[in-house]
């Protein structure tokens, strides 16, 4: 089943490219990524036998991770069949500043779309560190054309920032993936092979030195793609400049990608003894990716900018959850969760404003409710959600976290946490309010629209998959999420 | 006879030469050049570390990583360099004799910093790691002190020489498809900086990464 | 103070012109002419000797006394060297006084040139001490590398500790050392890359701005302590570069001697291959081989 599940998409993609025709293109599209999601739900049903010799294997977290980003993909895939009969081919206007540019052929998006899923697939199933290295660059590879896919002179600056910076963060990565075979080098023997199981078993004989190092390369170097302050600065240029169906990937599914490197890391060092070594480092790097993005929403002028400095606030809320241990690592991973379907829907619904408004500006954009109702309303529900208000999944997650700052009796943690958590949920609802609300600039847009039904059904499904995460957590669902909170220590 | 080590101190010195002369050199074709001969040089340095190894492994990767590095990335980036049509000097913002002896003090403090690491049993020269971190620290430095983008790319293919330095050197079991999958993603990255040094080219008329900074949240 | 043996010196005193002869007429015959006689530069310090001096009214003392103390500091200097034998003078740290010595020949040049109160000449003087700036520490690093690895401080057991075995031990280190050695060499003594001792032009002199208002016994000590210190320099680089101790006397001496003549072929084929660097690129060069030096002398200390 493992081998399917990278096949569908990546002999999708291949075969994308070289389809002719745009309907058949995009009809392939949707089936692979109905099938990949089908498969995905076949592995809750029956558990996949591992492949190749164990370096492919789907854990529980593996598992939990593969499935948001299977169910994200085909949100995306619906929604990106109308938009790219909107968007399309042909020359147009941008903006911003107003000149005429092209969009990327179509045909390499598709492609590019697939392949993205395929690599983002192979990081869930991998077991071995130097497999999921391979996968996570193949990640920043393949999604880097599809940032690219206005030719503009901002998206080429965004591509080349997110192109670099990720890529000199993973080759850190990479380091550490040789010092964590350092410290599993036997003495005088056989040296213990990369992959999780085996570390996890062999863990108290691991050379600590070097173990601690390697979660220090690790963590700044998937923390880069991560977008973990201070290591965040392609993040907003990347996820704001993308189109909107590719910032909802990159937001919902490949932060927790990224995320999956250190968690792995992380499951090492706590069966050796060490999680409390990489707790403190992940807590700094949680309250300080809070604290710059509070400081850059407030009065924030592009709205997915904004959404993508939320990003790397909810990182840091999750990498502090992570930190905290105990409890809060069960609220973190939830928190991956729920960040994960509530912001894809929050850049879908962006995506509407954007081709209706063609306005990227907060102060601009006015009365979404009135000229897009549907969308309008779910952006709304959307600022509610992704600022952790009740009924929404975000709030139980936060709460959780705080309870665990509470309880281990980090006063400081926690007040920090609050006053953060509030700047941003000010800073966030004066922008998003003040854009549903109120009458749009131009008067013509008064009138109802009809909106797309694939433009609105899919954020409108994530949608509700958050409110029902807040009100009830499926058994299966908690029983994943609790086991790898223990696996974390 | 000259010991294995002795070979591989020759190496690696003839490395770190490589990388001094990267620091101190203005032309972006003779930095090219450099880049390649010190993927060679790690080729040499697999067979070095492998030569208690009977199987076929080592040869065939360094035959594959000294093929990519020497020959695939550097027609690529030349490819890159001649589509672009720019001035072909590197343009630094830190001067070539400060760089150089900055590399200097880096070298120092590689060698410092390695004599504290306790390091594992056989390797095959006490100098890989000082020099694989040497090596790391001037590709850094290159992406950040270098104006235009290709020498960005550059400073990252230095950096991914020295990491694999460092793996070639304290590492033996590593299964021969994931080295291979690490090659080729490298491959990959090349060729898809190259592709986007000639669209930065081709958008903004010059190639130089200081000046791509309309993307801000300070105004000015 | 031990005593050696005074076949160096007097090699030095007696065959350093030569080597500028064996220089130039390399350079002739690589540029297909026939070139100056080997034994011109004693033509030529003859016929100084012979002529008088014309000295400007605006010099003073120093303008005199400058080639008289540049040459005494290089003989001076020379009688440090070992050249197959030991030096006259070994005691340990007198390579410490060797590199001084040399300085001090530099400064009497310089101020010599200062003295005329002629722009020119300071400019010449200005950029010959940048230079001999960037180039001192890589002589010094070298001599630290070579000092360390043969645990002496003394130029006279140095040198004759390099043997084949300590070449075969650290080949690394000793190679970068020699290749800075070199770079020195072309640098102190006014060679292309770094400077062209035959240039006519303003704008690209170096060493002879400053000595151009000398005449007469000056030019001739100046011309003359130049050939020293070319031959200096070279003994330390051969006496790196040709480990041959076999106990004969002869042999021994004689085959640096050799070593020194196809150092001076080699320096002729250098210049003749190689354009004079930019003024501006030249700091590179030396900063350069001063890393060398500190390269081999990090590897040497490891």
């Amino acid at each position: 089943m493992i081998p399917s599940l990278l096949l569908i998409p990546a002999v999708g993609g291949v075969l994308a490219y070289f389809v002719r025709r745009a309907g058949p293109r995009r009809a392939l599209l949707v089936l692979a990524a109905v099938a990949h999601a089908g498969m995905t739900a076949a592995t809750w049903r029956v558990e996949p036998a591992p492949a190749w010799g164990g370096w492919l294997e789907l854990d529980a977290l593996g598992r939990m991770f593969l499935t948001i980003t299977s169910a994200l993909f085909l949100a995306a895939a619906l929604y990106g069949v109308a938009y790219l009969r909107e968007e399309g081919h042909g020359e147009r206007r941008d903006v911003e500043e107003g000149f005429l540019f092209d969009n990327a052929p179509e045909a390499t998006f598709t492609a590019c779309l697939l392949l993205f899923l395929a690599a983002m697939t192979l990081v869930t199933v991998s077991q071995g560190f130097g497999l999921l290295w391979v996968a996570v660059e193949a990640t920043t590879l393949a999604s880097a054309p599809l940032i690219y896919f206005h030719r503009h002179h901002r998206s080429l600056e965004a591509t080349w920032k997110y192109l670099l910076i990720c890529s000199v963060g993973i080759a850190l990565a990479l380091l550490g993936n040789f010092f964590l075979a350092v410290a599993a080098s036997g003495h005088g023997g056989a040296s213990v092979r990369l992959v999780l199981p085996d570390l996890i078993a062999r863990a108290p004989g691991l050379r600590i030195v070097w173990l601690k190092a390697a979660f220090l390369l690790f963590l700044v170097g998937y923390g880069t793609k991560m977008g973990l302050a201070p290591l965040h600065t392609w993040l907003p240029d990347a996820h704001s400049e993308a189109p909107s169906v590719v910032s909802a990937l990159l937001s919902g599914a490949l932060l927790n990608c990224a995320l999956l490197g250190i968690v792995r890391v992380q499951q090492v060092c706590a069966a050796a003894g060490q999680a409390a070594f990489g707790q403190g480092l992940l807590v700094g790097f949680g309250l300080l990716s809070m604290a710059v993005a509070a400081v850059f929403i407030l009065g924030q002028a592009d709205y997915k900018r904004m959404l993508a400095y939320s990003s790397v606030e909810h990182m840091g809320i999750l990498t502090l959850g992570i930190g905290l241990g105990g409890g809060g690592t069960f609220g973190g991973m939830l928190h991956a969760v729920n960040h994960s379907f509530t912001k894809a829907m929050m850049f879908l619904v962006a995506g509407n404003i954007l081709t209706r408004y063609r306005s990227k500006s907060t102060e601009e954009v006015r009365g979404v409710l009135r000229a897009l109702p549907a969308s309008g309303m779910l952006w709304a529900i959307g600022l509610f959600a992704i600022t952790g208000s009740p009924p929404f999944g975000p709030f139980l997650s936060e709460l959780t976290i705080l309870k665990a700052a509470l309880d281990q009796g980090r006063a400081g943690v926690a007040i920090a946490y609050l006053i953060l958590l509030a700047v941003i949920f000010v800073g966030m609802a004066t922008a998003i309010l003040g854009m549903a609300q109120g009458v749009p600039r131009d008067a013509r847009m008064t009138a109802r629209a009809r909106e797309p039904l694939l433009r609105v059904v899919p954020a409108a499904a994530l949608a509700a998959v958050v409110l029902l995460l807040g009100v009830y957590i499926p058994p299966a669902v908690r029983t994943a999420l609790e086991d790898a909170a223990r696996a974390l220590g | 006879m000259i010991t294995v080590s002795g070979w591989a101190d020759t190496v690696l010195v003839c490395i770190v030469l490589t990388s001094f002369v990267l620091l101190g050199s203005s032309r972006l074709g003779a930095c090219i050049r450099v880049v390649a001969f010190q993927g060679v040089l790690l080729g040499f340095l697999t067979l070095a570390a492998r030569q208690d190894d009977p199987s076929l492994r080592a040869p065939i990767l360094a035959l594959v990583s000294t093929g990519l590095k020497g020959v695939a990335f550097p027609w690529l980036l030349f490819r890159a360099l001649r589509d672009a049509n720019v001035r072909r000097e590197v343009e630094p913002f830190v001067g070539y004799g400060l760089s150089m002896l900055i590399g200097t003090s880096f070298l120092a403090g590689s060698l410092w910093l390695a004599g504290r690491l306790p390091l594992p049993s056989p390797t095959i020269s006490p100098l890989v790691v000082p020099v694989a971190l040497f090596t790391m620290l001037v590709g850094l430095f290159l992406i950040v002190s270098r104006r235009k983008a290709l020498t960005q790319v550059l400073g990252y293919l230095v950096l991914e020489n020295a990491i694999y330095a460092f793996g070639v050197g304290l590492v033996e079991g590593t299964p021969m498809v994931v080295e291979l999958g690490v090659l080729l993603d490298l491959f990959v990255a090349v060729f898809v900086m190259g592709i986007a040094v000639f669209h930065i080219n081709r958008e903004f008329d010059h190639i130089d990464a200081d000046r791509l900074s309309a993307l801000r949240d300070w105004a000015g | 103070m031990s005593g050696g043996s005074i076949l160096p010196l007097l090699l030095a005193l007696g065959l350093a012109p030569l080597l500028l002869g064996v220089i130039n007429r390399t350079k002739a015959a690589v540029a297909g002419r026939v070139g100056p006689p080997l034994l011109q530069p004693y033509h030529d310090l003859r016929k100084l000797m012979a002529k008088g001096a014309v000295y400007s009214r605006t010099t003073s003392w120093v303008f005199r006394a400058g080639p008289v103390i540049g040459l005494a500091a290089v003989v001076v200097a020379a009688a440090l060297v070992p050249l197959g034998a030991p030096a006259l003078v070994a005691f340990p740290g007198d390579l410490l006084l060797f590199v001084y010595l040399l300085a001090l020949a530099r400064f009497s040049t310089v101020i010599a040139a200062l003295d005329t109160g002629s722009s020119f000449e300071g400019m010449g003087a200005s950029r010959e001490v940048t230079f001999s700036t960037l180039a001192e520490p890589a002589l010094l690093l070298a001599l630290a590398a070579i000092a360390r690895k043969t645990g002496s401080l003394s130029l006279s057991t140095m040198l004759p500790h390099v043997t084949v075995g300590v070449w075969a031990q650290a080949a690394p280190p000793l190679a970068l050392v020699a290749l800075a050695l070199l770079v020195v060499f072309l640098a102190e003594n006014g060679r292309i890359p770094v400077d062209d001792p035959a240039t006519h032009l303003e704008l690209t002199m170096i060493h002879e701005v400053m000595v151009l208002d000398h005449g007469g016994p000056d030019l001739a000590c100046i011309l003359y302590g130049s050939a020293l210190k070319l031959w200096l320099f070279g003994a330390l680089l051969i006496g790196l570069a040709l480990p041959v101790h076999s106990g004969h006397r002869w042999l021994d001496a004689g085959a640096p001697a050799l070593g020194m003549l196809l150092l001076a072929v080699l320096t002729g084929l250098v210049e003749s291959s190689m354009a004079r660097l930019r003024l501006l690129s030249v700091p590179r060069l030396l900063v350069g081989a001063g890393v060398l030096s500190v390269l081999a002398l990090l590897l040497v200390l490891r």
